[in-house]
């Protein structure tokens, strides 16, 4: 019988109440006395998708060409802050090929942001909010058609500074205050004045981080088709599930009256999380055109106004004993949300966590400017707090004179600080000393002597991670046994790039005992009806893993079952392998395809749902990145030699694709710490370099040499898989390794990221270490 | 997001100019010849992709800084965003759609597929064709060739030291 349960769900650092249902029996967890017997499980695959993705047949969501199908393009607010005097389309919509233009004026009202504002608002609250819609024949018209809207804005005082966006007389980007939720989110354990107290020494610094942008390959964007009274949309998104239910609730359609499509998407991030307005436009014009429509971004829309990382400034204090134990850290971030936030930023999660701390305080103010609203952004918090944090832990190790590895292993947490639950597994200090051995961190000085110049400089830095990733439930899926023999996975999940078809496949076919290439998994569609949360908050495998696994064995069951009786043989001697029955006794073995020629396209369904996470323990993930750095004295440029990067996520389902993402992730952490930053110009409200030309991601030529390493550890307690997740983990200490590494180059640090070469050199011609409080 | 409209000027004197409607031309395109009918001012990119349903080139950014749509014009990569369709007539084009045969994977596609030199996926096509038109020209590269060559194509997924590792890979597997 159906089990339903209540269970507490961890998403990017907070905590939710989840009711789910059970079914079946409880699977043995999959320990490391497994590993031996497994075909697929922990074995390098190369994409089971990877054909499509070489050769042009993965139809991106910009690749969805449907008969008849029109194209619309967005009008978007040039002003930081206005409202709409006046808007004319008629010489828009006079243009030949324009279908519709779509505005405040002829537009349904439909709540948009929590009610905050409106599909088409008349008040604009950053540039780049949308204004119309344009839908004509080709790409082309529409954007002469834009440029026929006539709009008068009223332009409004703005502010786009977080710290001003505070002060009593600021502009209001919203009635209500700039201050999110009119207070900030504080937390506190121990007594931080008597924590202060008891330090032999204090350091102190102010940290600033940048609004970085995700620039996704493909940017965001939807086609959406009426059949009949059923709207289908397909949307670059890590989301389907979530989509439908907000695209329902704006339409005012049922559930099941909406299917959302997403077989492939060029990167997410984080920024595709949910719908957007550009979703919900191309299903009203769809509607009122009676065509497919495709609504797509192009890269500046891109860079204004579908999310960034949030620019923080935080002040952090950490009182220590002789010895290097912390006694207090005190935590203050302003984090600039821009003018939406669907909930507060913080960028204290790493703080409160990674150390064993008894006094501790952590403040974070979310403020609300006239800029384009934030989102999550891979390890949102997490990367700007561990950049302060651990440069912060540096420090204390100089003033201490004390190795900075030893430091943290002085303040090694072994039960989590905030819970007081011991973890599942907890991997971090095979990950130093992994990674202190591949960067060479004992002879590290010896290095830099030889290797440093009159104009150069060489040195190394560290940093730790710690992030969730538990995943949990809900998360169903079925495992199909087909007449032809072969196996179907279906989940409502959805593969973001990072190998989840690929992966889930090799789950399926090992709890089967099928070979892999009879295997098919199906996701990214609602209409298969089997839910699965949203790819992110590094939670997919985890969650839909077991679910997986659990459909697996349950097809496989009943596969014996049917099997035994079909060839006549005792079920207790029957098994499978490699797609075949086994008759333990003769060593016969029979195809699996051959009862279903008895049994008449009889087909096999097994179900399987993701059981909850143990109550009495914490789930984490850890790891560690080193970094080698030379600095150049003349031209303030910072060379990144070798990362090594050595992280634990439980067991390793696949090291080939995983090595993908642990890249993926030290390069992105790589930009954000050197090149990658949004720049704002305070007097005009505008963000001045929303292209790829301006905004600098990394290229090839940019990439250092990579040393990626998992600690493969299976967590049996974590779930029957003993997996967790990965994608969200290495980029989390990149920035901060790098930035240690060239504080110890340059003997004094430089405190706000990213770390260019004129920061660089104004710290080299100011000479005297600063604490970050009058950096600029 | 609204672009700057050139006014769509009509010139008595200069007789020679197409446009704004439509011209008819006709595009080489892996090995094959396609009569279409486009605006002048349409590029290369959305001529393959809106025209003639090659969507394996794709559109990160329109204006020549992400290398997505990199396709082969007479062997040599380049990014079709930045060539108008009207320029490419008596030209050679090829797109990743023309480099598997007979559902036989391209060498260099399969060395992406088994070293994994991608995620998404949707910066690969560029990247595969940047590739292969090095070594074409180069068969035996050195990591720096190979970087040089793809340093034009973005992958913010950083698929890039599995990309290196393929082509090179490729490189050998072709030689032998
Ligand atoms: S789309 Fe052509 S270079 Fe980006
Ligand atoms: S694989 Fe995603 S952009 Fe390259």
């Amino acid at each position: 019988m159906p089990k339903v349960i209540k269970t507490e769900v961890e998403f990017e650092g907070r905590f939710y109440e989840e009711y789910i249902v059970l079914e079946g029996e409880d699977l043995s967890p999959w320990g490391p006395d497994r590993d031996r017997e497994f075909r697929f499980v922990g074995k390098p695959q190369p994409r089971v998708d990877g054909p499509e993705r070489v050769t042009g047949a993965a139809k991106f969501t910009h690749d969805i060409q449907l008969p008849g199908m029109l194209y619309g393009r967005i009008l978007r607010c040039p002003h930081p802050h206005a409202r709409i005097q006046r808007i004319d389309t008629s010489k828009a919509e006079k243009l030949p090929g324009v279908r519709l233009v779509l505005s405040a004026e002829n537009a349904p009202e439909i709540p948009w942001r929590m009610g905050l504002t409106q599909l088409f608002d008349r008040t604009l609250r950053y540039a780049g909010e949308e204004v119309a819609l344009v839908v004509a024949d080709e790409e082309e018209i529409c954007y002469d058609a834009l440029d026929l809207i006539e709009v008068e804005y009223e332009p409004l005082p703005f502010v786009v500074d977080p710290v001003k966006a505070l002060e009593p007389n600021a502009p209001k980007v919203h009635e209500s205050g700039n201050l999110l939720n009119g207070a900030p989110e504080v937390y506190e354990r121990g007594d931080l004045e008597k924590g202060f107290e008891e330090a032999d020494v204090v350091v102190e610094g102010v940290f600033r981080t940048q609004s970085a942008l995700h620039n996704c390959m493909e940017t965001h964007g939807s086609v959406a088709h009426w059949e009949g009274d059923t709207l289908v949309i397909w949307d670059s998104t890590q989301h389907i599930f979530g989509v439908r239910a907000q695209v329902a609730q704006a339409l005012g359609l049922p559930l099941n009256r909406v299917r959302v499509i997403k077989q492939y998407m060029g990167g997410g991030f984080g920024s595709k999380n949910a719908a957007g307005k550009y979703t919900v436009m191309a299903a009203l014009a769809a509607r009122r055109t009676g065509r497919p429509v495709q609504v797509l971004l192009d890269r500046f829309e891109e860079n204004l106004a579908t999310g960034n990382r949030p620019s923080t400034v935080q002040t952090l204090k950490l009182g220590a004993k002789e010895d290097g134990r912390l006694t207090a850290i005190y935590h203050k971030s302003i984090l600039n949300v821009g003018a939406y936030a669907a909930w507060p930023a913080s960028a204290s999660g790493p703080t409160k966590r990674l150390y064993s701390c008894p006094n501790l305080k952590t403040e974070d103010y979310s403020v609300y400017t006239n800029l384009g609203p934030f989102s999550a952004f891979r390890a949102p918090g997490y990367v700007e707090g561990t950049f302060a944090l651990e440069s912060m832990m540096d420090e204390l190790a100089r003033k201490l004179n004390l190795d900075p590895l030893e430091l943290r292993l002085k303040n090694y947490a072994e039960i989590d600080p905030i819970t007081n639950k011991p973890y599942t597994t907890k991997g971090l200090k095979q990950a130093y000393e992994r990674g202190a051995q591949l960067i060479g961190w004992e002879k590290r000085e010896e290095v830099k002597k030889t290797r440093s110049t009159k104009t150069k400089r060489v040195g190394f830095g560290m940093a730790s991670q710690i992030w969730g990733g538990s995943g949990g439930p809900p998360a169903y899926a079925l495992v199909k046994i087909n007449p032809d023999g072969t196996a179907t996975v279906i989940t409502g999940t959805q593969d973001i790039g990072t190998g989840t078809r690929t992966a889930l496949a090799q789950i399926a076919a090992e709890a089967l005992g099928f070979p892999l290439e009879r295997v098919r998994v199906e996701l990214g569609d609602t209409q298969w009806g089997v839910y699965s949360p949203l790819s992110a908050g590094s939670m997919t495998l985890a969650s839909v893993g077991p679910a997986v696994r659990a459909a697996a064995e349950d097809a496989r069951a009943q596969l014996l079952d049917v099997g035994a009786q079909v060839l006549e043989i005792p079920r207790d001697r029957i098994s499978l392998e490699q797609g075949e029955f086994v008759d333990a006794r003769s060593g016969e073995r029979t195809p699996v395809q051959t009862i279903f020629e008895k049994l008449l396209n009889y087909t096999i369904v097994g179900k399987g749902a993701r059981g909850p996470n143990p109550e009495d323990k914490n789930i984490n993930t850890f790891g560690a990145q080193f970094a080698r750095v030379e600095v150049d004295l003349e031209t303030g440029r910072v060379r990144v030699e070798r990362i090594v990067a050595v992280h634990e996520s439980g067991r390793v389902v696949n090291p080939l694709t995983i090595r993908s993402q642990l890249y993926g992730g030290v390069i992105q952490g790589l930009g954000y710490a050197l090149t990658e930053r949004r720049l704002e110009d305070p007097r005009r409200g505008l963000v001045v370099n929303p292209s790829l030309e301006t905004y600098k991601v990394p290229t090839v030529e940019d990439v250092p040499d990579i040393v990626a390493e998992m600690v493969d550890m299976p967590d049996p307690e974590a779930n029957p898989l003993g997996v967790k997740g990965v994608g969200e983990p290495p980029i989390i200490p990149t920035a901060a390794a790098i930035a240690n590494a060239v504080a110890d180059a340059l003997g004094f640090r430089v405190y706000e990221l990213p770390l260019t070469v004129d920061r660089v050199l104004m710290a080299l011609q100011r000479g005297e270490p600063s604490r970050g409080e009058d950096n600029k | 997001m609204a672009k700057a409209l050139e006014p769509r000027v009509q010139s008595a004197q200069l007789p020679s100019i197409r446009g704004p409607e439509r011209v008819p031309l006709t595009l080489n395109v892996n090995g094959r010849t396609f009569s279409l009918s486009v605006e002048p001012r349409r590029t290369l990119l959305d001529a393959l992709r809106n025209d003639l349903g090659l969507t394996g080139a794709k559109k990160g950014c329109d204006e020549g800084t992400c290398g997505a749509c990199t396709v082969l014009l007479d062997g040599k990569p380049v990014y079709s965003c930045l060539l108008l369709a009207v320029e490419c007539q008596e030209h050679e084009i090829e797109t990743i759609e023309g480099l598997a045969r007979d559902g036989k994977l391209h060498p260099v596609q399969e060395a992406f597929v088994e070293h994994d030199a991608l995620q998404c996926g949707f910066c690969t096509p560029g990247q595969i064709l940047s590739v292969k038109a090095l070594l074409e020209q180069n068969p035996e590269p050195t990591e720096e060739d190979v970087k040089r060559a793809v340093s034009g194509n973005l992958c913010r997924c950083g698929a890039y030291p599995h990309i290196v590792e393929a082509a090179l890979a490729a490189a050998k597997k072709l030689k032998s």
